[in-house]
């Protein structure tokens, strides 16, 4: 059997999660599949599920209510105990990683992260996952009887694809969590500061990376930008040093876009940057490295020195 | 105030890759390594505590002889002494593993806080940190872009997606998991460098018993998911003929 973890906020279910759900019918096989929803008053969540899996286990309590680590790892640790899935598949996405791990051990488990394919069905299968920042792919296997976690990666199963059947029983689970076990105590979400740009709503995006190699060459990149009517982006490095503004960041900490067309300056695509956005129509990708992950996603690749590249595209622009 | 900060030792981002014989690990011997980059913020993290609470910042690391390369970095950038749990076999080891083995070194010394980068630049798992917690006994919060302490309890700024943030409350002794971009880095001076020698480096041997709980049965470059038009000549040749598929292919300009 397999057991996922649905992930919801305010009682909506995310895209992840449903991309977790289509993994699993992949995974599967003839087994059945399972999906537990955790919170407080989530049951619209859970009936979200009904017809994409043989039961839901929702689990209300009120140490659930506003996620913290210590709560979620007890309530899947009791889950597990008590329906003994073969495997637990969780969306790749911040929560997962802040607990899970918690969890796999509590329960005997092994965790395999940021899993992008399976391969086979059932006891036999192995799973892709990105190594050395996407530069290679390994092919994994778990070892040891315990319980087999997995977390997929954004994007990597789509959410559209989820099967649906006949609507199966949703089934209230009790769990006992003591409040005062609950070390972490977290406040309210905030964003830091007004967004002065949607890079969701832009047509084109120029996004640089650590090839650029100094602040002062961001205005190269703002000169192609300009050319070609295109909101300018980066990756996390490029934000982290200050040479351009955080909401300007696309990847898993930043931005999700998808917009017409996409091009990618010295930006090598690591996995959290891939995951923001490898949904643009077209992506062209300058890079000096050959082997560049980035190309893997791109329609159009050029490698070379962007620092000639990059003028001789502005001219031809303007033309 | 006593802050443990482990850190790994990855290939450089310049490396490519290149597999050993039965394609299952890198060639180690072609790599050259540096220190991973969301470690460096970590230390550069537990450094400023350190300069505003006193105490000592501890370099925590487990991995092969080689390692010692990055825990001289670390000790040359101004961490005060440094554990090292030294085993050939840790270079693969997965998470479950390097949380133990660092676990078991690093329990008697009884820290009060434990800094980590959130994932390693090589395998990345980003499972290690919080193993490390569950196996410390102690609370946790990951992807951490601020810390603040006071008297015994730390209020940490957490990360969360698409640009949004949290702030979280916890007990001390605690570990965080440190995002990349947290403060600037510093570098180590020649002063520091020559201060490091005479640092002490403990060694500790790897407890036995440890399983792996995951094998890598296959290591490759990955697949294109796309048909990549790759187009080559001159940076004008190249500009104009991008510059027209883009017009007149993908009707993207």
């Amino acid at each position: 059997m397999i057991l996922v973890v649905a992930e919801q906020r305010d009682g909506k279910l995310n895209r992840a999660t449903l991309e977790t759900v289509a993994a699993a019918q992949a995974l599967a096989g003839a087994d059945p599949i399972k999906a537990v929803v955790l919170g407080q008053s989530v049951g619209a969540s859970a009936q979200e599920l009904a017809d994409a899996v043989s039961e839901v286990l929702l689990v209300e309590h009120a140490t659930l209510a506003v996620y913290t680590p210590d709560a979620f790892a007890a309530a899947v640790q009791q889950v597990v105990a008590s329906v003994k899935p073969a495997y637990v598949l969780f969306p790749h996405t911040y929560q997962t990683r802040d607990f899970a791990p918690v969890a796999a051990l509590r329960i005997n488990g092994t965790l395999m992260t940021d899993v992008t394919g399976i391969n086979g069905t059932g006891a036999g299968a192995t799973f892709s996952r990105p190594m050395f920042q996407g530069k290679l792919s390994a092919e994994v296997r778990h070892q040891g009887d315990g319980p087999r976690c997995v977390t997929i990666q954004i994007g990597a199963f789509r959410a559209d694809a989820v099967k649906r059947g006949n609507a199966g029983p949703v089934t209230p689970v009790a769990v006992d969590i003591d409040a005062s076990t609950i070390r972490q105590t977290p406040e309210a979400p905030f964003k830091e500061a007004k967004q002065a740009v949607d890079l969701g709503q832009a047509e084109r995006i120029l996004a640089v990376g650590r090839g650029i190699k100094s602040q002062e060459n961001i205005a190269i990149a703002e000169r192609l930008a300009k050319a070609m009517a295109a909101e300018i982006a980066a990756s996390r490095p490029i934000c982290d040093s200050g040479w351009l503004p955080m909401d300007r960041q696309i990847g898993s900490s930043g931005q999700t876009v998808a917009p017409k067309l996409y091009v990618a300056l010295g930006i090598s695509g690591a996995i959290q940057h891939l995951v923001g956005m490898k949904g643009a129509r077209t992506i062209v990708a300058i890079n000096k490295d050959a082997d560049a992950p980035i190309f893997e996603v791109a329609d159009y690749g050029i490698v070379g020195d962007l620092f000639e590249i990059v003028p001789a595209l502005v001219s031809e622009l303007e033309k | 105030m006593k802050i443990a900060v482990c850190i790994k030792q990855v290939p450089t981002r310049e490396w490519q890759p290149r597999l050993n014989d039965a394609k299952t690990w890198i060639r180690e011997q072609d790599a050259s390594y540096e220190l991973n980059e969301p470690d460096a913020y970590a230390l550069e993290e537990a450094l400023r505590l350190r300069e505003k609470h006193n105490g000592e910042v501890v370099v925590c690391a487990a991995g092969p002889a080689r390692v010692q390369q990055v825990i001289r970095e670390a000790l040359a950038r101004g961490a005060d002494r440094a554990i090292h749990v030294e085993d050939e076999s840790l270079a693969s080891a997965d998470a479950a593993v390097t949380s133990a083995a660092l676990a078991a070194a690093m329990a008697d010394e009884r820290f009060d806080l434990v800094l980590t980068g959130l994932q390693s630049d090589d395998q990345g798992h980003a499972q290690v940190g919080v193993m490390l917690a569950e196996r410390l006994q102690i609370p946790h919060s990951t992807i951490i872009m601020e810390v603040q302490i006071e008297a015994s309890r730390l209020r940490v700024k957490r990360e969360l997606e698409g640009g949004w943030f949290q702030w979280i409350g916890m007990p001390l002794p605690a570990l965080l998991t440190i995002q990349s971009g947290i403060n600037q880095l510093r570098y180590a001076t020649l002063k520091g460098i020559m201060a490091a020698k005479k640092k002490e480096i403990r060694k500790v041997p790897l407890a036995g018993g440890l399983a792996a709980t995951q094998q890598i049965v296959a290591l490759a470059l990955p697949t294109r998911s796309k048909q990549t038009h790759m187009i080559a000549g001159s940076a004008p040749e190249a500009a104009k003929e991008l510059v027209r598929r883009l017009r007149e292919e993908a009707r993207a300009l």
